[in-house]
């Protein structure tokens, strides 16, 4: 037994020990718990993990492995929701050293290892989860090998202490975005442009006639991206502040993103020019809460978020209910919605707001993940709609 | 809602047998309650009289009436419901629901079916159209054919290449179907597959892939959830109820998990289905390839599973959806604030084994396959898989303490043994390893998924290093073996060791046989308990929530794990806890009636202010529904576990006595920790229970019982049954093969059964018990308060002793006793009450001869028959019983049995037919695995609604009679006579038909298979479908070999035709249906006799 320790020390002072099963090393971030039971993959690389230490309530983790981390042609990977990962760790309760899987090529272990990530395995992740529940989202930091008497000073020794980040002050989705504009067919051409690419380059660019959809990149998850090209239209990727709207396109896509939509502005003010025009816009998550921004809705932060692949929801005036995929930590108030703006959908376990429209235009948006990934798929028509309108 | 529903019938599923068991008690009584809360009139058919929902209060109208076409239009007629529940009563209630559709019986009446529609149910249960309607919409199923003859099936077969798969269709759990590597294997299943059905199919076999399951719910509205997927442990190819099975899937991907969830979806939204169903496929373990398997429009063993495992109770929200309900409607049961549209997350693993009982019958084969024989099933949840297993392999109780640490099994073939699976299949995973078997290799063997063998290794390897340690001086020391003068591993480490192991689901027992403290197994465990106690390793208690912590749950649904730092239950110490041992896994011997005690005392436990406490590990009753105690902690009925428990909950007591035997042997080890036994105390239970103690007291007391000795030596066992003569009853206490128990009837039966069948040595003593024949059984069924007998009720078998009293036929009351024999067995059950001072419920049993009464034997605890007895008599035993064992006062009831104006018939249930090759006959070992009660005006009126109800058939004019030994023959001639006066053509084997001649009555002589080459065969006439009903009583009640008589019964059994083995049954069969006709039963409910 010569698994080395670690330890989640939580703001209150609270302490969770296990073994680490990942990359040694100090983080600290926003403790959030996912009650999905399958996904590890998709959730580790899905951009608005940003910032956040991610505890897993199903114990059971890493039974079937990792994907191989493959990119296809047209720059997306086949198996994972971004380029790497974005959780600064992975808490879990029985982390299983051995995989197996036909399409799995290394141990989740071994993957956080090799991407500089901590795990921590053997803690009650249901006596932390629902320490959470009752307190709402902490701050947390791990520190890995021995600790001090426990309780005696609450305090920790580790390798670094570093400093607690101020998750709601730091603009996480500015690290996450792209940082140049990427255009995108069905065919799998792929076009990387700078951000000052005017118009007239950007139609050098052969759309074959396709409708264009602009994609606001706040933290896009691959497979909104994967998404939109399925249903043949060209997709148009550009970073959270760029001001999309001199581009010739067809209609608008706001992206999921992590942290306080707060710290957006920039983008906000850019769909708010949009929506003085009658160009189909849709928005995911973030995208949801920015639209609602522009809106004039405001947003606040929930105690401790939806994030699981259990959310029901109903669509507002309908018997039609839907099982969703989610992954937030804010919300739109729903009464402050303006009078141009109803609610789409809502949650039924908590009443929250879950996606929003616009009574004459073709805007709406959705607070759940109709792409899932990690998650059920039973929301994909969302992009049907949108798609339908362009 | 629809509005104008004001009356409902619901289908039961008649007497417990293999595929249709408990789980259709719990999904009926819960689809009673969801319907009783609207304020609809509910009225219920099941003539299992041991179940919850028969009970008072479930359902306003109850018929003990067979689940029949022909009982159900009259009860419609009678009752004139407006609607019908078909998905709660298991493939029986479906059947019978799509008959009355089919004939027009519904229409008719009026009388709508409510949830799925019956168009639904019969698209998912034919197999053609059931494929037709899935390529529909695209979705994969197995390539399968169905056939109408033998020729079909060899060319359909043939062209989809062996292996193949055979099914009957439309039959219940995989009833007469199975594997074929050749033609000649297809040409004998699909002659037994066409007696259950006219269509067959034959479908390309897909072992080896994975087997994966969806519980899927929609309501009206076409809202879908899926609520529980579960995998197989076992491949495709071993029948899902006879798989471990494991919740959630554990080696499926996010994106694989989610196809299959998508696809059921779609399944379930095109054939239209309106409550609840299940979804089974077949998964490439190399690829995300799928087939669909079958889809099951009903409630079934799974969703009761899904229902435990998840803690969403799909049987309650099914019923709501058949009334019109939209799932948004309706609350989560759990929280109570969120909505019941959702999914539930779990945040454990739960894991399900079957409990099979082939050990009980001569000549079974053991081998699992594409249908099922287990007779029972265990849930064990644990926050690891390695937990969950472990606690399961224990809750089948079989004597097994987990994956490792059990005693040795004796394999000759370990390559074989795991090729070809039998019921020890997993402890053969265990023995491959220890013989050094890879993971790869038992992969290749067994096509079980590598991470579930990978785990099993694990905990190999654990009891590896547990082996090199033991306790000295009260700390864990390296055994001097394994020590080494540079190893100065320190006791931190061996403490981790111990807290690994204890995740990994290790028992005190199991390590202290690791420990190597054999010597005193007993005090080994105590030392680890003791040791672990003191350094903090305990097990916390976790609620199940359904959804992972997210919402604080209302309701206390429990389970113990060592992973995990918090209790979820703050514990008051109030003592006001009543905890009530459950029954663990059904099994032959004990099963649903357990169930209905435990239910019964939690209840009065509730009604009394108290707070009621339930442990219970089966995922098939009630008393594992979490709404039906204040606490359930769905947990091991082991020492350690239980002792644990009351650790924390520190109850005000504990009942042994409404669980069976389980807590009854519970009793004197709790009571040495000093737990307080509610009602008769340990010291009695053990003086009833220990051979010795109870026949010396019965010597004081003056009670007579039959002669019996415990022998160690053949000279010994040939000097007493000197003194007694033969018969006798011999009882080994240890068993090599078959039956626990034998009557020989000469020397040479006595000597062959005791070297066959059970080593007799010092160690292994045999008890020898004189064995009375032609005595009549008669059961005392009571209740006592301080040694004073409260309320009795006595019944008596129909069959003479030497059967089983558990597949006895018993009628109540009594109707054949002398008043001198009924009065001597009331003064000697005062006398026994009053020296064992019993409080509570208890049992004895009886043999009667002439008014000669002997004791054979006494159980201070509730029997099979409480609920039986409770029932026809209409005053509530355990309730009493329960009542006393809480202290408070109890009057006598001012009715008893003498004043009742009808009778009540306890009849058996057989699954021999799921028991390949078993020989069907009833000896001293109980061999059936259910039971129904009815009552009548009379005893034919009885015996005829309750044979029915076991799926006998009246038959149509062809009788084959082998009435075996002359006494017996005597015994069946004027049955022989009725039938032939009836007109029923009898068809005799020698010496019975020579016997029928010189007593006058006309029959045709037919031939045994060992006298070839006559005409014509008995056997044959079997095949040919000639014979409506088989009458064949063996010659003598030793074990029955491949003979003539056992070619006859087993033919019976495969070609489905009525069979009765036992004189006296058989006659009381045969006078009931020449005396009444099908239309002069009454069609009267449970309430009407009064």
């Amino acid at each position: 037994m010569t698994r080395k320790t670690a330890t989640l020390v939580l703001d209150d002072g609270s302490m969770f020990h296990g073994f680490s099963f990942g990359f040694d090393k100090a983080v600290a971030g926003e403790v959030v718990f996912n009650t999905a039971m399958t996904g590890y993959p998709e959730s580790l690389t899905d951009p608005s993990y940003a910032g956040q230490l991610m505890v897993l309530t199903y114990p059971l983790v890493g039974n079937y492995g990792v994907p191989p981390f493959s990119i296809e042609e047209n720059g997306l990977p086949t198996f994972m929701e971004s380029e790497k990962i974005h959780a600064e760790a992975i808490i879990v309760s029985d982390y299983s050293e051995e995989y197996s899987h036909w399409n799995a090529v290394e141990s989740l272990g071994d993957w956080l290892k090799r991407e500089k990530i901590p795990g921590i395995t053997g803690i009650d992740t249901r006596a932390l989860t629902k320490k959470i529940r009752e307190h709402g989202v902490m701050m947390g930091r791990i520190v890995i090998g021995g600790t001090d008497n426990e309780g005696e000073s609450g305090k920790v020794k580790g390798e670094s202490e570093g400093e607690m980040p101020d998750y709601g002050s730091i603009n996480y989705v500015d690290r996450v975005s792209c940082k140049e504009i990427i255009a995108y067919l069905p065919d799998g051409t792929k076009m990387s442009f700078p951000v000052d690419t005017d118009n007239f380059q950007l139609s050098t660019f052969n759309f074959q006639l396709l409708k264009r959809v602009v994609l606001l990149d706040c933290g896009v998850k691959a497979n909104i991206i994967r998404n939109l090209l399925k249903r043949n239209v060209a997709v148009i990727r550009v970073p959270w502040n760029y001001d999309f709207n001199h581009l010739e396109y067809d209609g608008l896509f706001l992206s999921n993103g992590p942290g306080d939509p707060d710290t957006c502005d920039a983008a906000v003010r850019n769909i708010r020019k949009a929506l003085d025009g009658d160009k189909p816009i849709c928005g995911i998550c973030m995208g949801n809460q920015l639209l609602a921004k522009a809106g004039g809705a405001s947003i606040y932060k929930l105690k401790y978020g939806h994030r699981s692949h259990n959310q029901p929801v109903r669509m507002v005036g309908t018997d039609k209910c839907f099982i969703t995929s989610q992954n937030h930590g804010y919300a739109v108030a729903g009464d402050t919605l303006g009078a141009d703006w109803e609610p789409l959908f809502i949650n039924m376990n908590d009443g929250t707001n879950e996606g929003i429209r616009h009574k004459t235009k073709p805007f709406f948006s959705s607070q759940f993940h109709p792409e899932a990934c990690s998650g059920p798929t039973d929301t994909e028509f969302i992009f049907d709609k949108f798609v339908d309108l362009l | 809602m629809k509005e104008d529903i004001k009356k409902v019938l619901i289908l039961g599923s008649g007497a417990l047998k293999i595929g249709e068991a408990g789980e259709f008690d719990y999904s009926g009584s819960q689809a009673l309650k969801a319907i009783k809360e609207e304020g609809i009139q509910t009225v219920l058919i099941n003539p299992n009289i041991a179940t919850v929902q028969t009970s008072e209060g479930v359902a306003d109208t109850v018929y003990f009436l067979p689940v029949t076409p022909f009982f159900v239009e009259k009860v419609i007629a009678k009752e004139r419901p407006d609607g019908i529940l078909l998905a709660f009563g298991g493939q029986t209630a479906l059947n019978c629901g799509v008959a009355l559709y089919q004939s027009g019986v519904l229409e008719k009446y009026n009388v709508r079916v409510l949830g799925t529609p019956v168009q639904a149910i019969m698209d998912t249960e034919d197999r053609e159209l059931f494929v037709r309607k899935l390529d529909e919409i695209g979705v994969k199923t197995i390539k399968s054919e169905a056939v109408e003859n033998a020729e079909d099936a060899r060319r359909a077969a043939a062209e989809l290449g062996y292996p193949v798969i055979v099914r009957a269709a439309y039959a219940l759990g995989g009833l007469g179907s199975g594997f074929c590597d050749n033609e000649e294997e297809l040409d004998m299943l699909v002659e037994k597959a066409f007696s259950f059905s006219p269509q067959v199919l034959v479908e390309k076999s897909l072992k080896g892939w994975k087997e994966v399951e969806y519980e899927v719910v929609r309501d009206r509205f076409d809202n879908c959830i899926t609520v529980c997927n579960m995998e197989n442990f076992d491949p495709l190819g071993i029948h899902t109820g006879e798989s471990i099975v494991i919740a959630p899937s554990q080696t499926l991907t996010n994106s694989e998990y989610h196809k299959l969830r998508e696809l059921a979806i779609r399944i379930i939204r095109h054939v239209g289905i309106v409550g609840e169903c299940n979804v089974q496929y077949a998964f490439d373990p190399e690829s995300e390839d799928y087939r669909v398997i079958e889809v099951n429009a009903r409630l079934s063993r799974s969703s009761a599973l899904a229902s435990k495992a998840t803690g969403y109770p799909l049987a309650f929200v099914a019923a709501k959806l058949g009334l019109g309900y939209g799932l948004f409607d309706l609350k989560n049961s759990v929280t109570k604030t969120t909505s019941a549209f959702f999914e539930p997350a779990l945040d454990y693993v739960v894991c399900k084994i079957p409990r099979w009982d082939l050990g009980k019958f001569h000549g079974v084969a053991r081998e699992l396959g594409s249908s099922m024989k287990s007779v029972g099933e265990v849930m064990a949840i644990g926050r690891t898989f390695e937990e969950a297993i472990q606690k399961g392999l224990r809750m089948i109780g079989q004597g097994m303490h987990g994956f490792v640490e059990n005693k040795e099994l004796v394999i000759a073939d370990i390559d074989k043994a795991l090729h070809e699976p039998t019921d020890t299949r997993i402890f053969v995973i265990s023995k491959a390893f220890r013989a050094g078997y890879t993971v790869d290799q038992i992969h290749e063997l067994t096509k079980i998924d590598r991470w579930f063998l990978q785990k099993l290794y694990g905990i190999m390897c654990t009891s590896k290093e547990l082996h090199k340690l033991t306790i000295e001086n009260g700390q864990l020391a390296i055994k001097k073996e394994y020590r080494n003068p540079d190893d100065c591993q320190s006791s931190i480490v061996h403490c981790q060791l111990l807290r690994k192991a204890k995740r990994q689901g290790f028992s005190d027992f199991q390590i202290a046989r690791a420990f190597g403290l054999e010597g005193n197994i007993e005090k080994g465990m105590m030392q680890v308990r003791q040791f672990r106690k003191e350094h903090g390793i305990v097990p916390v208690v976790k609620q199940i929530d359904t959804l992972a912590a997210e919402y604080p749950a209302q309701t206390n649904y429990l389970y113990l794990t060592y992973s995990g730092t918090e209790n979820d239950v703050q514990y008051q110490g109030d003592h006001r806890s009543i905890v009530v041992l459950g029954s663990g896994a059904y099994r032959i011997g004990s099963s649903v009636e357990f169930d209905w005690c435990g239910v019964q005392a939690l209840e009065t436990i509730r009604k009394e202010g108290w707070r009621s406490v339930m442990i219970n590990y089966n995922p098939e009753t009630v008393s594992t529904d979490y709404d039906m105690c204040d606490r359930l902690y769905f947990d091991e009925l082991t020492f350690e576990r239980v002792m644990d428990i009351l650790e924390l909950e520190n109850p005000h007591g504990v009942i042994v006595s409404t669980g069976g035997q389980i807590p009854n042997n519970l009793a004197m080890r709790l009571d040495e920790q000093h737990v307080n036994i509610l009602g008769t105390s340990a010291k009695s239970i053990d003086n009833a229970e220990d051979r010795e103690k109870f026949s010396a007291m019965l010597d004081r007391i003056g009670v007579d019982q039959p002669r019996w000795k415990e022998l160690s030596s053949m000279e010994d066992i040939n000097e007493f049954v000197a003194e007694v003569g033969f018969p006798v009853l011999v009882r080994p206490s240890y068993v090599l093969s078959g039956a626990a128990m034998n009557v020989c009837s000469n020397q040479e039966e006595l000597e062959r059964f005791l070297q066959l069948a059970a080593n007799v040595s010092q160690k292994h003593p045999v008890v020898v018990s004189q064995f009375i024949e032609h005595a009549k059984e008669v059961e005392m069924d009571a209740v006592a308060d301080k040694g004073e007998i409260v309320m009795y009720a006595i019944s008596e078998h129909i069959e003479f002793a030497g059967v089983h009293s558990g597949d006895a036929t018993i009628q109540f009351p009594a109707q054949k006793l002398y008043v001198e024999t009924v009065r001597r067995i009331k003064r000697i059950s005062k006398q026994i009450a009053k020296e064992l001072n019993i409080s509570g419920p208890f049992n004895i049993q009886y043999l009667a001869k002439g008014n000669e009464i002997k004791v054979i034997e006494c159980n201070l605890r509730a029997s099979r028959s409480f609920p039986f007895v409770s029932k026809v008599l209409k005053i509530n035993f355990i309730e009493l019983a329960t009542r006393i064992m809480l202290g408070l006062p109890v009057e006598k009831p001012n009715k008893n049995e003498f004043d009742l104006d009808y009778v009540g018939i306890k009849a058996s249930q057989f699954s021999f037919n799921r028991l390949q090759k078993a020989d069907p006959v009833l000896g001293v070992d109980m061999a059936s695995t259910g039971e129904v009660g009815c009552i009548g005006d009379d005893v034919s009126e009885a015996v005829l609604k309750s044979m029915l109800s076991v799926g006998l058939r009246i038959p149509e004019k062809n009788i084959l009679l082998s009435t075996g030994t002359p006494k017996q023959k005597v015994a069946m001639l004027d049955a022989a006579k009725m039938l032939a006066s009836k007109g029923y053509n009898l068809f005799a084997t020698g010496g019975t038909h020579r016997f029928l001649r010189e007593n006058g009555i006309p029959s045709t002589l037919v031939y045994w298979p060992s006298e070839e080459g006559k005409e014509p065969q008995a056997l044959a006439m079997l095949h040919e479908k000639k014979i409506d009903m088989v009458v064949n009583i063996p010659r003598d009640l030793s074990a029955g070999e491949l003979d003539n008589g056992y070619k006859i019964r087993r033919a019976a059994i495969d070609l489905n035709i009525p069979l009765i083995t036992n004189a006296r049954l058989a006659s009381a069969f045969i006078e009931a249906f020449c005396t009444l006709s099908m239309d002069d039963i009454q069609i009267r409910s449970w309430q009407e006799y009064k």
